[in-house]
């Protein structure tokens, strides 16, 4: 399976302070997979996405994407290398549009820049032009679409979950990492999400590593599960495995234990 | 509106603000075409530093020091080499200053780029900086240009600066260059570099996650408002046709902030505006400086009471409307078309 993955992670550790957040978080994700990292609040999990997208340096350990090591490379390199990641609480660039924002993912691929768009050269026409109908397709596949023209800032919730995939995939990523994507998703929505994320993994040829808390997305569309708890990975496997893993349960306080049952 | 349209409006714009330069020429006062040069300026300081500050959400206090830096670079390439002789008298003139000596349009281009070089050797160490240290840093570094100034008289003539500048900068000059530097900020804040520079603004952390050099973005953005900065103060210069120390003080950048804050962060029709509201209030106002008589009463002037007057407006506008008179929104002739034809139709029913 090593010899497979998308990414790796070798003993990735964080400690700030005297608390450790992650502690030798070691994982391989196949390519082409839908994986998911869980377990209880605070756990790391999203230290763990910190960590493999640049916002954070680990205090020990290794970032390997497509066999590359790409440790401690600051964030613009590592979206820039193929990795794109979503927040936990969403993240848009507010006072813009919503094309606006899908532009703006396109802009790392941009070959012509500022001073080819002051003086006005086709080249940059053409490119801002193309960078323009290639984000609307974008947010048609999101399904936003008909609001291209809106305020990104003034969106509901849902749409603006939605928006900023939409954005991570302007950037063209083989490595999709989505923080809680069905966060204040009502359920319907939820069950949109779990559909089109497969089809983005279809269509995009992506694989996605997703921390989620709705462990019906969880189980449902995730192939393999990692769990972290303190820090610490207590569990990996198939969903099926990870269900009934006393560990887990016992890690869920029994909360999801005693919702399933 | 098609983009031929808005072309074909925008060059009559241009035309028609030429044929108001030259009916200002031979019909104005020499104190009116002063207070029409001086809008010009004011724009282009308010654009760059709204391209630095409302655009791009890097809160810098250094304009003075680029002015400076702008000033007296053109001033020196555009002052004769007898006028300098005449002029340093502390001490005499390094050689490449005696000697240095270019067109005016060359010497405002290099007054540009001089405050663009350092804008650069500036922003490397200081866009490292969160919001705030920023702000003090570029205050401080536009306090050591000003010291620089004083203390470097073989190149500044020290704290008594330049007199007798030639006058170059006249009205075809300063709106030239207003028209100039207007036109390549609405290109790049319209292009998607421009879309950058905003998404920095908005949210840094999401700027870095979408591949976004920040650093490097900031770096261009400062370095291009430095350029106008300079180009703005290169222009004053020749325009006021003394240069010294004194005058580039935080006042100056005060001003120019004034200008930016009051005409909305972020909204290039805003500094145009309210470039040319306040360069005609602050001359206006100077009548609170001078003494006023009521009847045999004298109440005296009292010097800077226009500043405190300003100060005073611009608290109430941060106040009251924190986004400044055109937040962010913009003037398009299509808003102006639809704007005359809707007060037409309400006229015709
Ligand atoms: N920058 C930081 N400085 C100090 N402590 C931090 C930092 N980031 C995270 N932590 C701590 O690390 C631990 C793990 O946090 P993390 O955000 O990774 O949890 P999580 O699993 O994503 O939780 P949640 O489900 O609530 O999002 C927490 O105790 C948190 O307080
Ligand atoms: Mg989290």
């Amino acid at each position: 399976m090593a010899s497979d993955a998308v990414l790796e992670t070798k003993g990735l550790t964080m400690r700030f302070g005297g608390l450790t957040a992650v502690k030798n978080f070691s994982a391989a994700i196949p390519r082409g997979s839908i994986v998911g990292l869980i377990g209880p609040n605070g756990a790391g999990k999203t230290t763990c996405f910190n960590m493999i997208t640049g916002f954070y340096k680990p205090s020990e350990g290794q970032v390997l994407f497509n066999g590359a090591d790409i440790t401690g490379a600051p964030p613009h390199r590592v979206c820039r290398s193929g990795i794109a990641r979503t927040f936990q609480n969403i993240r848009l660039f507010g006072n813009e549009t919503v094309l606006e924002n899908a532009m703006i993912g396109c802009h790392l691929r941009q070959k012509t820049g500022w001073w080819q768009a002051v003086l006005c050269l086709p080249s940059n026409r053409r490119e801002e032009r193309a960078i323009a109908e290639r984000s609307r397709e974008l947010l048609k596949v999101v399904g936003l679409q008909e609001l291209a023209g809106e305020k990104a800032n003034s969106l509901p919730y849902g749409a603006q979950r939605r928006l900023e995939i939409a954005r991570a995939l302007a950037t063209r990523p083989a490595f999709l990492l989505l923080d809680e994507p069905a966060a204040g998703m009502n359920p319907n929505e939820t069950q949109e999400l779990m559909g089109f994320i497969r089809e983005i993994r279809r269509s995009f040829d992506l694989t996605v590593l997703l921390i989620e808390h709705d462990m019906k997305v969880v189980m449902g569309i995730c192939e393999h599960i990692w769990v972290l708890d303190y820090g610490e990975m207590i569990a990996a496997g198939p969903p099926e495995a990870i269900q009934s893993d006393p560990k887990v349960i016992k890690a869920y306080l029994g909360e999801e234990a005693l919702a399933h049952a | 509106m098609g983009a031929k349209t808005n072309a074909i409006l925008n060059i009559l714009a241009a035309v028609l603000l030429g044929l108001f330069i030259w009916w200002a020429e031979e019909n104005l006062d020499g104190y009116m075409i002063q207070i029409l040069n001086l809008i010009a300026v004011n724009i282009i300081l308010a654009l760059s530093l709204n391209l630095i500050y409302g655009f791009t959400g890097l809160f810098s206090l250094g304009h003075a020091g680029f002015m400076a830096i702008g000033a007296y670079v053109c001033s020196i390439l555009i002052l004769a080499p007898e006028q300098k002789e005449m002029l340093f008298i502390l001490e005499p003139a390094y050689d490449w200053v005696q000697s240095a000596q270019a067109p005016f349009f060359v010497a405002v281009v290099a007054g540009g780029l001089a405050a663009a070089l350092f804008g650069v050797l500036v922003g490397i160490p200081l866009l490292r900086l969160g919001d705030d240290y920023l702000g003090m840093a570029t205050l401080g570094f536009a306090e050591i240009v000003r010291i620089f100034a004083i203390n470097l008289p073989r190149v500044t003539n020290g704290a008594l600066g330049f007199k007798g500048i030639p006058d170059h900068a006249n009205l075809w000059w300063n709106f030239g260059w207003c028209l100039f530097t207007l036109y390549v900020i609405i290109r790049l804040i319209r292009s998607n570099s421009g879309n950058v520079f905003k998404a920095i603004r908005d949210d840094e952390t999401a700027a870095k996650a979408m591949g976004i050099d920040v650093f490097r973005q900031k770096l261009l953005s400062f370095a291009l408002g430095a350029f106008f900065a300079g180009v703005g103060g290169a222009l004053l210069g020749s325009l006021v046709a003394t240069i010294d120390p004194k005058m580039f003080t935080f006042v100056l950048t005060f001003n120019v902030l004034m200008i930016v804050v009051t005409g909305g962060l972020g909204s290039i029709t805003g500094s145009v505006l309210a470039g040319i509201a306040i360069t005609v209030l602050l001359e206006w106002l100077r009548f609170v400086e001078n003494p006023v008589y009521f009847g045999d009463w004298e109440l005296p002037g009292i010097p800077g009471m226009r500043m405190v007057v300003f100060s005073l407006a611009l608290i109430f506008m941060i106040l009251f409307r924190r986004e400044g008179f055109m937040g962010k929104r913009e003037f398009s002739w299509s808003w102006a078309v639809g704007r005359f034809f809707k007060k037409a139709g309400r006229h015709g029913i």
